[in-house]
């Protein structure tokens, strides 16, 4: 593939290593060893889409305002269009593409489904790592914007709609399934 | 993006010889504010030093019971920190009104620190801004400077800084470590960051090279209260447009400890030390409360567009005291 036909706009622009500051790195990818060389300025989200083309994770925005792009990092959710390829030699990282165990969905993926979580699904990648993301955050009892202050610590965190809401913040949609989406993901956590 | 060299550093001492080493080097924290503005084109390092690996995340207890934050724990576990929890929830509560889940994964505390304005002209390349490029003019005081400072401002800048966390720092007396080429020295946080008067390319006092370690809260006295408090255009996922954090401690109806600082006002986060001093031996009551705004907020020169942000400031800081007085 020639990535410079394939180019979205943005920064980190995939262009050919000459001359160019860049270094041969090794992502480990939903469980597979990756060995690229790649312009420092590559981004985690254009070495997926545009070198390794695993396109589930979206550019929506590039500057970490919409959440497309999420996916996860040692399993903690993170934007991939803010952390560059360079800075992610070592780390675990796994996208929707990762997320399903062989042809057995995710839980997750299955209550997208059933609740019809989506219309265009262009964020729903990002929706589905972040939510991962959330259950993960929840089990080790971190709070959020919405747990009371007086909210017990060390505890897994009860998630209803509105810490759902609160957590789910990140990622944006455009087709405002937002109601679907907090069912989907209340149906897993509960 | 310019293109730059990238280097991984394994020690401090590492991280700051190189970045003394490259005129034109960073440090890469999480990269959320660097990273962005890289692609912006309002920063092109030519170095990058990526410290975010640093053996510098954990928080422990001091000898004097308070708290040592390293300079690359992240947002999300500082507020999850169960000695954060329960011992500081202003800073905890501060930083979960920031930003998103996943950037906070990513974010760590020095780069939170010495996160850089939101001004839209700051941002914008093809505009003049005395922050980015001094002696250009700062179109923001007769634009767009609805979100823009109130208070301390000069003539040559009138923004805001964004951090959350800084402010709930400030009212709780924290300290800042740095580790320079000249070695080391201890900043609170309250002097930290700059008011911008005619040189407001420095956003702090932070030196070149200079590397934040670690900050550093002391105990609060016992039977003291925190919290933060924020107002922003929506519920989640925004800037302050005004905030407050807040310190108390009330016995029999007076005020026996106060601390407050507010944020989104001004070019640092603005510790109320006018406030304080007529809160402190006061009745806690609603007029002791607004007096004390007051006497803080009158310093406030509001621009043409942003005058709703001292009323925003007023009523946080009388809601945030009386919600405090109540739970003690
Ligand atoms: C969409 C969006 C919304 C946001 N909303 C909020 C919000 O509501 N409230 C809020 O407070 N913040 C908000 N933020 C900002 C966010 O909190 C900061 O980007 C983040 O805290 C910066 O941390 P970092 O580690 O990623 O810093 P980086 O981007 O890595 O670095 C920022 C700066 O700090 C320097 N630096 C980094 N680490 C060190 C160190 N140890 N010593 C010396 N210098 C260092 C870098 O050189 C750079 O100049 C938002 C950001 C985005 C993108
Ligand atoms: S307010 Fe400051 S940052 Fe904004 S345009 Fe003016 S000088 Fe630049
Ligand atoms: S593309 Fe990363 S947050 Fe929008
Ligand atoms: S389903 Fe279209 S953007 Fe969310």
């Amino acid at each position: 593939m020639d990535p410079t036909s394939t180019w979205e706009g943005g920064a980190g622009e995939p262009q050919a290593p000459g001359d160019l500051p860049s270094a041969t790195l090794t992502l480990h990818i939903n469980g597979t060893e990756h060995t690229l060389t790649l312009d420092h300025r590559t981004t985690l989200l254009d070495a997926l889409r545009h070198h390794l083309d695993l396109t589930g994770a979206k550019k929506g925005c590039d500057h970490g305002q919409c959440g497309a792009c999420t996916v996860l990092v040692d399993g903690r959710r993170a934007n991939s269009c803010l952390l560059l390829a360079v800075s992610q030699e070592g780390s675990r990282i796994t996208t929707v593409e990762g997320l399903a165990d062989g042809d057995r969905l995710h839980p997750l993926q299955e209550a997208f489904l059933e609740r019809d979580a989506f219309q265009c699904g262009y964020c729903t990648p990002g929706q589905l790592c972040s939510a991962a993301g959330v259950l993960a955050e929840a089990d080790y009892g971190h709070p959020s914007h919405v747990t009371p202050h007086d909210a017990p610590v060390g505890v897994p965190a009860r998630l209803g709609p509105e810490e759902i809401r609160e957590r789910m913040s990140g990622n944006l949609c455009r087709c405002g399934a937002y109601p679907r989406i907090v069912e989907a993901v209340e149906d897993v956590a509960s | 993006m310019k293109p730059f060299a990238y280097l991984r550093a394994e020690t401090v001492a590492d991280a700051v010889r190189a970045c003394a080493a490259h005129p034109g080097a960073k440090f890469l924290g999480g990269g959320t504010n660097l990273v962005d503005l890289m692609k912006l084109g309002v920063e092109a390092p030519g170095l990058l030093v990526d410290v975010s690996r640093l053996p510098l995340d954990q928080v422990t207890d001091t000898a004097e019971g308070g708290l040592r934050v390293g300079a690359t724990v992240r947002n999300s576990d500082l507020a999850a920190h169960p000695a954060v929890r329960t011992r500081y929830s202003a800073l905890s509560q501060a930083l979960l009104a920031g930003a998103s889940g996943q950037l906070r994964n990513i974010a760590t505390t020095g780069g939170n620190l010495l996160q850089r304005t939101r001004c839209p002209y700051f941002q914008d390349t093809s505009k003049p801004c005395n922050k980015r490029e001094p002696g250009t003019g700062c179109p923001a005081r007769e634009g767009a400077h609805r979100d823009l400072a109130v208070i301390g401002y000069s003539e040559d800048c009138v923004a805001t800084h964004p951090s959350d966390m800084a402010v709930a720092l400030a009212a709780l007396d924290a300290d800042v470590v740095l580790h320079g080429p000249e070695g080391e020295r201890t900043v609170p946080v309250t002097g930290f960051h700059r008011l911008p008067g005619d040189n407001p390319d420095a956003d702090t006092v932070v030196r070149p090279g200079e590397l934040v370690t670690e900050v550093l809260l002391p105990p609060l006295p016992d039977g003291t209260v925190c919290l933060y408090r924020k107002a922003r255009d929506r519920a989640s996922y925004a800037f302050a447009l005004a905030s407050v954090a807040a310190v108390l401690r009330v016995r029999d109806g007076r005020i026996e400890h106060a601390a407050l600082a507010f944020g989104g006002l001004a070019h640092r986060p603005w510790r109320a030390r006018a406030a304080e001093e007529i809160l402190l031996g006061a009745p806690a009551t609603e007029a002791t409360f607004l007096r004390a705004a007051d006497a803080e907020l009158a310093a406030a020169r509001p621009l043409r567009d942003n005058a709703f942000k001292v009323r925003l400031a007023r009523h946080l800081a009388v809601d945030a005291l009386a919600e405090l007085t109540a739970r003690t």
